[in-house]
C-alpha cells in the first residue's frame, strides 16, 4: 500500500530538499518553543494535539510545497501582530501596524478586499482569456489567505488579552467559521489549481467565497458578530480544536466541488450546442475559455473525496464529542441528522461514480445540488430548527 | 420441480435485487429523506403540544406513522435492517471475487489481450528478465514471472491491492456501526412494549407509586434517562421518555447531589455548571464523591454520569401579601415554597397559588440603542473591536407563580424582589400575563426614600378612599386659589371637579377618565379637557399624599422634584394595578435558596463497538480513495517486449505512470 503522490519518484524521503528538512525543523522548533511556554497549562489531550498538529503541518509541507512558505509567513505576521500588542487589548485601535493590519479584525477585512479583488480579477482574466490576469487573481488569492490565517491566529492571542479565562481558538462561532470556511476553501482551490493547472476556474470557485465574504462583512457592520465571546460549558472542550476544522474541510471541498461543477455543466453546454450545430461551430464562449470538461471532472471528484474523507473523520470526531457533552455519541439531533444526510448524499455520489462510472453532466448538477444540502446542514439547521447544536446561531 | 425451479429462480432474483447498487442507491436515499421528517417536526415533545399544533384527526395520523420518534419508530428501524442487510449482501456477493482478485497476479493474460489495452505499447531491445525483476522490486511491485510455451515471459506485478481491502473496511464498517447503534437502540424496549411486558406510565404520580410493569430493572443493558435532583436529596431511578408516558429505570447506585454551582464570566455569560455529588454503591454500599460538570461526564459501573440541565429544587420562599380589594389593611407575610402549590385565600375566595421557578439570577442586557446612528469611522472602529461593553446586569431574583381562581382561569405574574433604577428612580417590577404565549406586560411600583412600596400602598390607600376626598378636595382648591390658578367664584366649581376626578379615577384609573370623555365629551373639546382633568390629578396626588401621610402620622413628603415624579410614577402604578387582575400583589421579600441539578445517564455498551467501525470506516475509505489499485505487465518475446498497464479506476495518475514505467523500461533496454 502506498500513497498516490509518492508514486512518482521511488522513495519520499530521497525526495526531501534541504527546504523541506529546513520547514520541518522550524515547524518542530516553534511547537517544542510552544511546548515550553505553555506546556504547563496544557492538558493530556492538548499536549497530543499540539504533536499531531506539528507533525500533521510537517507533512502538509512535504506534501504540498507552496505551503512550507504560506505557513511560516503567516506565523511571522501573526508574532509581528502580536509582538506590538505589549498585552494590551486596546493598542489594537492606537498602534498604526495593528489599526491598519495585523489586528485581528484588520486582518480579516484584508482578506476580505484582497478576496474581492481576487474575484474581479480571474473574472477579468477569463473575460480576456488572459493568463496575467489569473495569475494575479490566483496571487491575490494567496494573499487574502495570508491575511486570513494570520488574522486567525491574531484573534486567537486576543481572545486571551481580553481574560485568561476567555482566550480559545477561533472556531467557536459562526463568524469565526466562516472566516475559516474561506480560508480553506481558498487552500484547497490553490492547491487543485496547481496540480490540475486549469487556473481558469478561479473564477467560478471564487464567487463561492465572495458569497461568504458579504456574510462576514455583513455579519460583522450589522450585528458586530466579530466580538470575542468567552466559551459556553459545552463548547469547553479540546474536541473544538479537532472537530471544527475537519468539518470546515468537509465544507471547503464541498463548496468547491460545487462550483466545479457549475464550471462543468456550462463547459458541456457549450459542447452539446456546438454537436448541435454540426463540426463548423466556433466552440461556445465558456468552452473556449474554460478547461476541458473531463479535467474539471476529475478536479471535483478529488474534492469531493477529500470532503468526503474529512467530513467523515469531523463526524465521527463530532459523535465522540457528543458522548462526552450530550450524555451519547448519537442523539438525532437535527445536526447530526443533517450531518448524516449530507454524508448520505456524497456516499451515493461516490457510489455512482466509482460503481457505476457515471460522469459528467449528472454528477455535476448533484454536485451543485449537494452543496444545498451541505448549506442546510451548515447554516440552515441552525436558522431553522432548534437542537443541541445551537452554538453557530444567526 | 418446476416450483422449485422458480424458488430458486425467485430467490437468486431477490439475493441479486438486494444486494444491488441500485437498491443500495435506493436506501440511502430513503433513509435521507425519511432522516429529514425527524428534524423538521420537534421530536419527543409531550403528546399534548403535538396534538394542540395538529388538531386530533392529523395527531392521530402522525401518531400512528410514529412520527413523534421517528428513529425509533418500527419503519425507520426497516429501513435501517434493510441497509444492514443490503451492504451484508453486497460484501457476500462481491467479497470472494474480490479476495480471488486481490490474490490473483492476472498471469494469464494473453497477447490479445495486452495488447487490447488502453496503456499498451510494444517496445524493441531485449531486456534481461533479472533486471525487469529489479526493477519491479524497486518500484514496489508484487510480481510473478511466468515461463510461457511460446518461448516468451511473462511478468504480471500488482500494487496498492490494499485498495480493494478498502472496499471490505468501509462496508464491514458500516455494519459493525449498526450493530453497535442497535445495541445501544431501544429495540428490546420497544418489543416489551409491544408484547405488553412494559407499559410506559402516563400519569404524574411518584415514583414509589409507579407500578412494576412501567419499571425497569438496574441490569438493564442499555437505557438514557434523566433526573432532576435538588440539593441534599437522593435519586436511584432515571425517567426515559417512552412515547406518551415514561419508564423507571432503576440504577445500581443511588446518587446524592451536595451542592450544584454556576460560575459566571465577568460580562455575566454562564463559565461553569457543575454538581457536587456522591455515588452510594447499592450493594456494597461504598461511597464515591465526585464533580460532574458539562463535558466532564461521570462513569460508574458502565454508567456514564452528566450535567445536564440544571434549576430551582423547592426553595423556601417569604412574601408579604398586599390585600389590593381592602388598600388600607396592613400587609400580610406569606410562607411558601417555589415549584409548589398551595391554597390561598383572600377577599371570601378560594385560589389556588402556584409557584414557579425561583431565579435567583436574572442576567438582562440593558445595553442602549445600537446601529443606524453611526458614522463610518464609528462603524470602523467598531468592526476593529474584538471586544464590546455590554450593558449586562443582573436585576436579581424572581419568583414565578400562577393565581388561579375558582373557576380554573389563571393569570401568571413574575416578581422582582431587588428594586430597579430607570432614570435614577427605584421601582418595583412585577409582570403579568393572562396566556403562556404572551409576553409580560410590566408594571412599576415607585419605592420611597426607604426603598419600600409602603408609601405608595398608602397613596393607593388614599387615592380609593372617597371618605378623604373632601380633605383633599379643600386643600387642592385652597392652594389653586392661592397660586390664582381659579377666581373665588369657580371654588365650589373646582372643588367638586377634584372631586368627581378623584372618584372617576379610583374606580377605573386613567382608562376609565379615558371612557369617560370618550361616551361624554364631543371630540374636539376631548383634548382640552384631558388636560384639565390630568392637571387636577397631578395637583390633587400632591394632596393626596400629605393626606394619606397625616393619617399615618408621618411627615409629609419634601415638596421636590424626586418626590413629585415619585407621586406621578404612584398615579401611573394605581391605575395599572386596575388591569393587574390579582387579589393580592404578592411581594418577594425573602427566600433561601435550593437548587437543583438536571443529570442524564446513559450506559451504552455499543459504544465501542461504534467506534471500531468508525475507525474502520476512516482507515477503509483512505485505502479505497488514496490507494491506487494498478497491474502492470512485462512481456517479453525475443527482442521485442510488450508493457502494458491497467487501473480499477481510469484517472489521469494512470497516464503519467505509464510514460514514467516506459520510459524507465525503454532505459533499462538501453543500459542492457
Amino acid at each position: 500500500m502506498e500513497l498516490v503522490h509518492s508514486y512518482e519518484n521511488p522513495s519520499l524521503l530521497k525526495r526531501l530538499s534541504a527546504v523541506d528538512w529546513g520547514y520541518a525543523l522550524l515547524v518542530l522548533a516553534a511547537a517544542a518553543y510552544t511546548y515550553v511556554l505553555y506546556g504547563e497549562m496544557l492538558d493530556y489531550y492538548e499536549k497530543a494535539i499540539l504533536a499531531g498538529a506539528s507533525l500533521g503541518l510537517v507533512a502538509m509541507g512535504w506534501f504540498w510545497k507552496p505551503w512550507r512558505a504560506f505557513f511560516p509567513a503567516s506565523g511571522l505576521l501573526a508574532l509581528g501582530g502580536i509582538s506590538l500588542y505589549h498585552g494590551d487589548l486596546a493598542r489594537g485601535q492606537s498602534a498604526f501596524w495593528l489599526k491598519y493590519a495585523l489586528s485581528s479584525q484588520s486582518a480579516i477585512m484584508w482578506m476580505c478586499t484582497l478576496f474581492f479583488l481576487a474575484t474581479a480579477m480571474f473574472w477579468a482574466g477569463l473575460i480576456r482569456r488572459s493568463d496575467t490576469l489569473q495569475k494575479l487573481g490566483s496571487g491575490l488569492t494567496w494573499s487574502a489567505a495570508l491575511m486570513g490565517l494570520t488574522g486567525m491566529f491574531v484573534r486567537w492571542y486576543e481572545s486571551y488579552l481580553i481574560g485568561s479565562d476567555v482566550g480559545h481558538i477561533p472556531v467557536s462561532n459562526l463568524y469565526e467559521v466562516f472566516v475559516l470556511f474561506c480560508l480553506i476553501t481558498a487552500l484547497m482551490y490553490l492547491y487543485y489549481e496547481a496540480k490540475f493547472a486549469a487556473r481558469q476556474v478561479g473564477a467560478f470557485v471564487l464567487l463561492v467565497i465572495t458569497a461568504a465574504v458579504g456574510f462576514i462583512l455583513w455579519y460583522s457592520f450589522d450585528r458586530q458578530a466579530h466580538e470575542i465571546q468567552p466559551l459556553i460549558p459545552a463548547l469547553q472542550s479540546w474536541w473544538m480544536k479537532i472537530h471544527v476544522p475537519a468539518n470546515f474541510v468537509g465544507y471547503g471541498s464541498f463548496a468547491l466541488s460545487a462550483m466545479l461543477g457549475i464550471a462543468e455543466l456550462l463547459v458541456l453546454r457549450d459542447a452539446k450546442r456546438a454537436e448541435l450545430a454540426g463540426g463548423e461551430a466556433q466552440p461556445g464562449w465558456f468552452a473556449r475559455r474554460l478547461p476541458a470538461a473531463d479535467v474539471i471532472d476529475e478536479m471535483m471528484y478529488k474534492a469531493i473525496t477529500v470532503g468526503f474523507l474529512f467530513f467523515t473523520i469531523a463526524t465521527i470526531l463530532g459523535a465522540m464529542w457528543a458522548a462526552d457533552a450530550w450524555g451519547g455519541y448519537w442523539s438525532w439531533d437535527p445536526k447530526e441528522t443533517w450531518a448524516l444526510i449530507v454524508w448520505l448524499n456524497y456516499a451515493a455520489w461516490l457510489h455512482i461514480r466509482l460503481v457505476k462510472g457515471w460522469r459528467g453532466e449528472p454528477l455535476a448538477w448533484w454536485a451543485v445540488i449537494g452543496i444545498v444540502v451541505t448549506s442546510f446542514a451548515f447554516l440552515g439547521v441552525n436558522m431553522f430548527l432548534s437542537g443541541l447544536h445551537s452554538y453557530g446561531g444567526l | 420441480m418446476k416450483t422449485s425451479k422458480r424458488q430458486a429462480g425467485f430467490g437468486s432474483s431477490l439475493f441479486e435485487l438486494l444486494s444491488s447498487m441500485r437498491f443500495a442507491i435506493g436506501l440511502l436515499t430513503i433513509l435521507a429523506i425519511a432522516s429529514v421528517v425527524g428534524t423538521v417536526l420537534k421530536q419527543n415533545e409531550p403528546y399534548p403540544n403535538y396534538a394542540f399544533e395538529f388538531g386530533p384527526f392529523w395527531f392521530r395520523v402522525f401518531e400512528t406513522l410514529g412520527l413523534y420518534d421517528v428513529y425509533h419508530s418500527g419503519w425507520f428501524l426497516v429501513i435501517l435492517a434493510f441497509l444492514v442487510l443490503s451492504t451484508s449482501l453486497c460484501i457476500t456477493r462481491n467479497g470472494p471475487g474480490f479476495v480471488k482478485d486481490m490474490r490473483a497476479f492476472r498471469d494469464k493474460a494473453s497477447n490479445v489481450s495486452l495488447a487490447a489495452m488502453k496503456h499498451s505499447i510494444e517496445l524493441e531491445g531485449r531486456i534481461a528478465p533479472e533486471a525487469v525483476a529489479g526493477y519491479l522490486g524497486r518500484e514496489g511491485f508484487r510480481f510473478k514471472v511466468r515461463e510461457r510455451e511460446d518461448g516468451a515471459t511473462l511478468f504480471a506485478a500488482k500494487k496498492g491491492v490494499a485498495n480493494k481491502l478498502g472496499y471490505f473496511f468501509a462496508h464491514i464498517a458500516l455494519v459493525v456501526i449498526c450493530i453497535g447503534g442497535l445495541i445501544d437502540g431501544n429495540l428490546p424496549l420497544k418489543l416489551g412494549e409491544l408484547v405488553g411486558r412494559v407499559v410506559p406510565e402516563t400519569r404524574d404520580i411518584p415514583q414509589s407509586q409507579i407500578p412494576e410493569q412501567s419499571r425497569l430493572s438496574a441490569g438493564n443493558l442499555s437505557f438514557r434517562g434523566n433526573v432532576t435532583i435538588a440539593e441534599n436529596k437522593s435519586a436511584d431511578v432515571i425517567f426515559q421518555n417512552a412515547g406518551n408516558g415514561y419508564l423507571v429505570q432503576e440504577l445500581p447506585f443511588i446518587i446524592t447531589l451536595k451542592k450544584f454551582y454556576v460560575d459566571y464570566y465577568n460580562n455575566g455569560m454562564p463559565k461553569l455548571f457543575a454538581s457536587d455529588i456522591i455515588v452510594t454503591d447499592k450493594r456494597t454500599g461504598k461511597e464515591t464523591p465526585a464533580t460532574v460538570k458539562v463535558n466532564h461526564p461521570l462513569i460508574v459501573d458502565g454508567v456514564a454520569i452528566y450535567q445536564a440541565s440544571f434549576g430551582d429544587g423547592g426553595s423556601p420562599l417569604e412574601l408579604k401579601g398586599w390585600n389590593l380589594a381592602q388598600p388600607a389593611m396592613a400587609p400580610v407575610t406569606l410562607r411558601g415554597t417555589s415549584l409548589a402549590t398551595q391554597p390561598l385565600k383572600a377577599n371570601g375566595r378560594d385560589y389556588q397559588l402556584e409557584f414557579g421557578e425561583l431565579r435567583v439570577f436574572n442576567i438582562e442586557n440593558m445595553g442602549g440603542a445600537q446601529g443606524d446612528a453611526k458614522t463610518f469611522s464609528e462603524r470602523m472602529h467598531d468592526a476593529r473591536e474584538v471586544k464590546h461593553e455590554k450593558a449586562l446586569k443582573n436585576v436579581g431574583p424572581s419568583i414565578s407563580f400562577k393565581l388561579r381562581d375558582a373557576q380554573g382561569q389563571a393569570r401568571e405574574y413574575q416578581q422582582y424582589m431587588a428594586p430597579i433604577t430607570q432614570e435614577g428612580a427605584s421601582y418595583l417590577i412585577s409582570g403579568v400575563r393572562s396566556e403562556v404565549a404572551k409576553p409580560f406586560q410590566f408594571l412599576r411600583l415607585p419605592l420611597d426614600d426607604d426603598g419600600k412600596i409602603d408609601t405608595f400602598m398608602r397613596l393607593r390607600a388614599a387615592l380609593l378612599n372617597s371618605a378623604l376626598y373632601d380633605e383633599i378636595a379643600a386643600r387642592t382648591t385652597a392652594k389653586a386659589l392661592q397660586g390664582q390658578a381659579i377666581s373665588p367664584a369657580m371654588q365650589q366649581q373646582f372643588q367638586s371637579s377634584v372631586k368627581w376626578v378623584l372618584a372617576r379615577f379610583a374606580q377605573g384609573g386613567f382608562s376609565a377618565l379615558e371612557q369617560f370623555l370618550d361616551e361624554r365629551v364631543p371630540a374636539d373639546k376631548r383634548q382640552a379637557v384631558a388636560q384639565t382633568y390630568v392637571k387636577i390629578l397631578q395637583g390633587a396626588v400632591v394632596d393626596v399624599m400629605d393626606v394619606a401621610q397625616a393619617k399615618a402620622g408621618l411627615a409629609p413628603l419634601p415638596e421636590d422634584g424626586k418626590h413629585y415624579r415619585f407621586l406621578l410614577d404612584g398615579l401611573v402604578g394605581v391605575s395599572a394595578l386596575n388591569d393587574y387582575g390579582a387579589p393580592v400583589f404578592l411581594q418577594l421579600t425573602g427566600f433561601e435558596q435550593v437548587q437543583a441539578s438536571g443529570l442524564q445517564m446513559t450506559r451504552s455498551p455499543g459504544k465501542n463497538l461504534v467506534y471500531f467501525g468508525s475507525l474502520m470506516l476512516v482507515i477503509g475509505i483512505i485505502l479505497m480513495f488514496y490507494v491506487r489499485e494498478v497491474r502492470l505487465w512485462v512481456l517479453c518475446y525475443g527482442d521485442r517486449m510488450r508493457v502494458a498497464m491497467s487501473s480499477n479506476r481510469h484517472s489521469r495518475d494512470l497516464d503519467s505512470d505509464f510514460a514514467r514505467h516506459t520510459e524507465s523500461l525503454n532505459q533499462l533496454v538501453r543500459d542492457a
